[in-house]
């Protein structure tokens, strides 16, 4: 299994936001940042001013009790909220410094560098190959026909696909197993080179070894890609995350390297979550 | 004694719940013989007048026997050509749009119209078709009958539009829309393909019903004795043959009738069958 | 980020695709409004001439431009008040069957059968109307009823075989597969707690599903029949067929009549005169009306059943 080796914190509580200059020297800049995001749906509050620093090139993983909010935040980081209606946003949201709710703000090309793969596997009904083409055709990447199979093919290599599919690429990707399905879904995030690749639950429906190959992929993108995960599975967390923050009724409660989060957590609320006491 | 009464009051009610249960399973009975009747009678009747010469051949004068119905055949044939050209793509992109892009308001007055113009009654539609294009042409054409069954085709194509790109599972959407697909693409290139079986199978659905519709077509298309050139002559079509001949007093007719009436039943219900063993088929099932 | 104005999201699609689709979106609009259009503004000279009297009025003489469209309207109710009350206790009957009791692929293969029957043609049931059922009507069903209940005046009078009764018969048979598959939709909507709570309480299966499983989808079943009762004042040809096309009130159901839409059909090609015209077109206004504000209240009632069936 996957060994994980504590980072620097470079992810803050909201409190002591004010930081230096640091991050920047750090392994792991700051990626993503949230200011006091708040989100409404109607009159219903899911998220109250929550403030964090996401580090590229690792893995931020979201945990709490289901309705906590992680999923609802993974969400604002491409604006999937945004097709959800009557939904309200509060606080700023910047990727590489700029503000992607800032007026002008060209959502599509937002959500070609921030990556996104679902719960539920959701391949489209198309074939392997036009699956992962799909991003590739539609963001008009490919300079051919050869580059356009070359990218599909390094695409699903890097998902650890290419060696199962590579025989039955023009066959319906319906006909995969569920796991082969999450990481053909991977594969089509992959493809269209995102900076960010955001996971919401990716291995919820899995059986174990499928769910193990999937953790495996998270590792070895973490070297190119910067990646958050939510999931509910606080082994997992534990198993793929360099940082974990714990979310609890749509607030952050801590933030902190993955093995301080699970040995040694500042919160009494975060110490009862994760040793099982409610949630 | 009180043991006997309980037993006396529920044998009467088991006997209250047999007959009132079978009473029901006869009405199901009775519905469905209504149909096997409707067949039969129809396969008894026309079977034996059908032949060749009434798909290849023009009516007969009356009481010159034999002759067909081809024109009839060939008129209904171009009126659901002009149906679907017309009717449908003003339909699906008018469901597309209730479905993907209106807000709630408009959406439901859009539906309002729908349903409303979907209860209008046929012969009613076959008078707006009149004043609409045969007024003005100043005579009865193909064109204004293919008109008036396009407008029955388009409530049909709307809800059917409609409700099959609601069917569409959202993750399919917010899939594409995650990789940096722009709306318009998302619905073009996956939405509407994931839902073009059902939409598909609802304009067939259509089709069928206004391949059958009489009354829209006795002052719009009207009726033709020979072939109909181009589409802006008045033509002959298999329903309204089918009224024209039942109602006319001579048996040789009649038997015109009964073969026409086998063709377009045939037709239709092949059409509806065909139509509902697609929607069964497992469509998209993602996960 | 590149920033995106109204130039890049015009470019990228979106707002074209928005533009075109509200634009069949107004289309299907205007069709409708155009539908309601035509028929008041076509209607005019009619409507100017006779007012009101037009619904009242019982002479119906295009020799002398008389127009009155009283025993149209009175043919329309007739023939489909007599299709209700076949057809409801029928239709209902069929649907509690392949709700309640039928196993779920008998219930299946059943309904398919039934809807079959809703797309047959009119014209299809006109044809056998003239065939089958006008001749036995006249030769053994209304002497029959003549001599089992001739002292109500509905009963009596010459056996033509086509008049009300007949039509009403017809539109019965045709409106059956409507009532089917709507009722029984709206009685799967029932929740299953309602059926068993009832079976739990010691009620046999028609108890519960005549005290609990009906009146609980009443309003439902209630749109079913609102929504039948529209095809039935709207339904043309097998009327046309075998009413008998007389425009006289008459108060014995075996007599010829005569039905809105069979005059349309009859007549509207034969319609010289302007005013003839116009009020052909004005029977059709009445009709369109009539359907609308039955349909609008067979809508209503089966979205309020539908959506409490499942939302409880």
């Amino acid at each position: 299994m996957t060994r994980v080796t504590a980072s620097p914190p470079i992810a803050r509580p909201r409190v002591e936001r004010h930081a230096t200059g640091a991050e920047a020297e750090s392994p792991h800049p700051v990626k993503i940042a949230t200011e006091r995001v708040s989100l409404f749906y109607g009159g219903k509050q899911a998220l109250h001013d929550v403030t964090l620093d996401i580090g590229s090139n690792q893995v931020t993983a979201l945990i709490g009790p289901s309705g906590c909010g992680k999923s609802t935040y993974l969400r604002t980081l491409n604006r999937m909220n945004d097709i959800v209606p009557k939904t309200r946003i509060a606080g700023r949201v910047t990727l590489d410094g700029a503000d992607i709710y800032a007026a002008g703000v060209d959502v599509v090309a937002l959500r070609r560098r921030v990556g996104m793969v679902f719960q539920r596997s959701n391949p489209f009904p198309k074939s392997n190959f036009d699956n992962v083409a799909y991003g590739i055709r539609v963001n008009r990447l490919a300079s051919s026909r050869g580059d356009l199979r070359e990218r599909v093919e390094a695409s699903l290599r890097r998902a650890a696909l290419w060696d199962e599919v590579k025989d039955r690429l023009h066959e319906s990707a319906l006909a995969l197993s569920g796991g082969q399905q999450q990481r053909l879904c991977i594969a089509r995030a992959l493809a269209v080179q995102p900076d960010v690749l955001l996971m919401d639950e990716p291995a919820s429906a899995l059986d174990p070894i499928a769910t193990q190959r999937i953790e495996e992929l998270i590792y070895e993108l973490k070297r190119d890609y910067t990646i958050v995960i939510v999931t509910h599975n606080m082994q997992q967390a534990a198993r793929v995350s360099d940082v974990t923050a714990f979310f609890w009724l749509g607030k952050l409660v801590e933030v902190a390297p993955t093995e301080q989060l699970f040995t040694n957590p500042r919160e009494k609320l975060t110490d009862d979550y994760v040793t099982g006491r409610f949630g | 004694m009180k043991i006997d009464r309980v037993a006396l009051t529920s044998a009467r009610r088991r006997s209250v719940n047999v007959l009132m249960l079978g009473s029901t399973a006869l009405c199901a009975a009775l519905t469905v013989a209504a149909l096997a009747f409707v067949l039969g009678y129809l396969v008894y009747q026309g079977g034996s007048s059908l032949n060749l010469a009434f798909f290849t051949r023009l009516p007969t004068p009356v009481g010159e026997p034999g002759g067909g119905m081809a024109n009839a055949l060939l008129g209904s044939a171009k009126l659901l050509l002009l149906a679907a050209l017309v009717g449908v793509p003003l339909g699906f992109m008018a469901g597309l749009y209730i479905a993907e892009f209106a807000s709630p308001g408009p959406a439901f007055a859009l539906r309002y119209a729908t349903d409303l113009l979907n209860g209008v009654p046929s012969i009613v539609i076959g008078i707006v078709a009149y004043t609409l294009v045969v007024l003005p042409m100043h005579h009865f054409s193909t064109i204004a009958g293919g008109v008036a069954l396009a407008i029955m085709m388009v409530p049909v194509t709307v809800r059917g539009t409609e409700e099959f790109l609601r069917a569409v599972p959202p993750s399919l959407r917010e899939a594409s829309l995650a990789l940096g697909a722009t709306r318009w693409i998302t619905i073009a290139r996956v939405v509407v393909p994931a839902a073009s079986r059902g939409i598909l199978t609802a304009v067939m659905l259509g089709l069928a019903r206004v391949a059958g519709e009489t009354a829209p077509l006795l002052f719009t298309a009207l009726n033709n004795r020979f072939w109909s050139h181009g589409w802006t002559e008045p033509t002959a079509s298999l329903p309204v043959m089918i009224f024209t001949y039942a109602i006319a007093p001579y048996d040789d007719w009649h038997r015109q009738a009964w073969a026409a009436a086998l063709v377009l039943l045939a037709l239709v219900l092949t059409a509806n069958v065909a139509a509902r063993v697609m929607v069964r088929r497992p469509a998209v099932s993602p996960g | 980020m590149p920033a995106g104005g109204w130039r890049a999201r015009l470019r990228n699609g979106d707002e074209v695709a928005h533009l075109m689709a509200l634009l069949f979106g107004l289309t299907l609009a205007l069709l409708t409004t155009l539908v309601a259009f035509e028929l008041v503004v076509n209607s005019s000279l009619a409507r100017h001439r006779f007012g009101w009297s037009f619904l009242t009025g019982q002479t119906w003489d295009p020799v002398a431009d008389q127009y009155g469209a009283a025993p149209f309207i009175y043919g329309t109710v007739v023939t489909s008040a007599i299709a209700l009350i076949v057809a409801v206790p029928l239709g209902i009957g069929a649907a509690l069957f392949l709700a309640e009791l039928a196993p779920r692929r008998i219930s299946d293969a059943l309904t398919l059968v039934i809807e079959l029957l809703a797309a047959v043609p009119s014209v299809v049931y006109g044809l056998i109307g003239v065939a089958v059922l006008v001749p036995l009507m006249r030769q053994y069903v209304q002497p029959a009823l003549q001599r089992v209940a001739g002292s109500i005046p509905v009963f009596t009078g010459p056996a033509y075989g086509v008049g009300y009764l007949t039509a009403g018969l017809v539109l019965a048979i045709m409106i059956v597969p409507f009532i089917v598959s709507v009722v029984r939709e709206v009685l799967l909507a029932v929740p299953r707690e309602q059926r068993e709570a009832a079976l739990a309480l010691g009620s046999t299966r028609w108890e519960s599903t005549a005290r609990v499983v009906l009146p609980y989808a009443r309003l439902g079943v209630f749109g079913a029949v609102f929504l039948a009762l529209g095809r039935a004042l709207g339904e043309t040809m097998a009327v046309t067929m075998v009413i008998g096309n007389r425009p006289e009130i008459s108060a014995s159901l075996f007599a010829p009549g005569y039905s809105m839409a069979a005059v349309i059909a009859n007549e509207f090609t034969e319609a010289t005169g302007n005013l003839y015209l116009h009020a052909l077109v004005e029977i059709g206004l009445v009709l369109f009306l009539l359907t609308m504000i039955v349909n609008a209240f067979a809508r209503i009632l089966i979205v309020v059943t539908t959506r409490r069936g499942t939302a409880a």
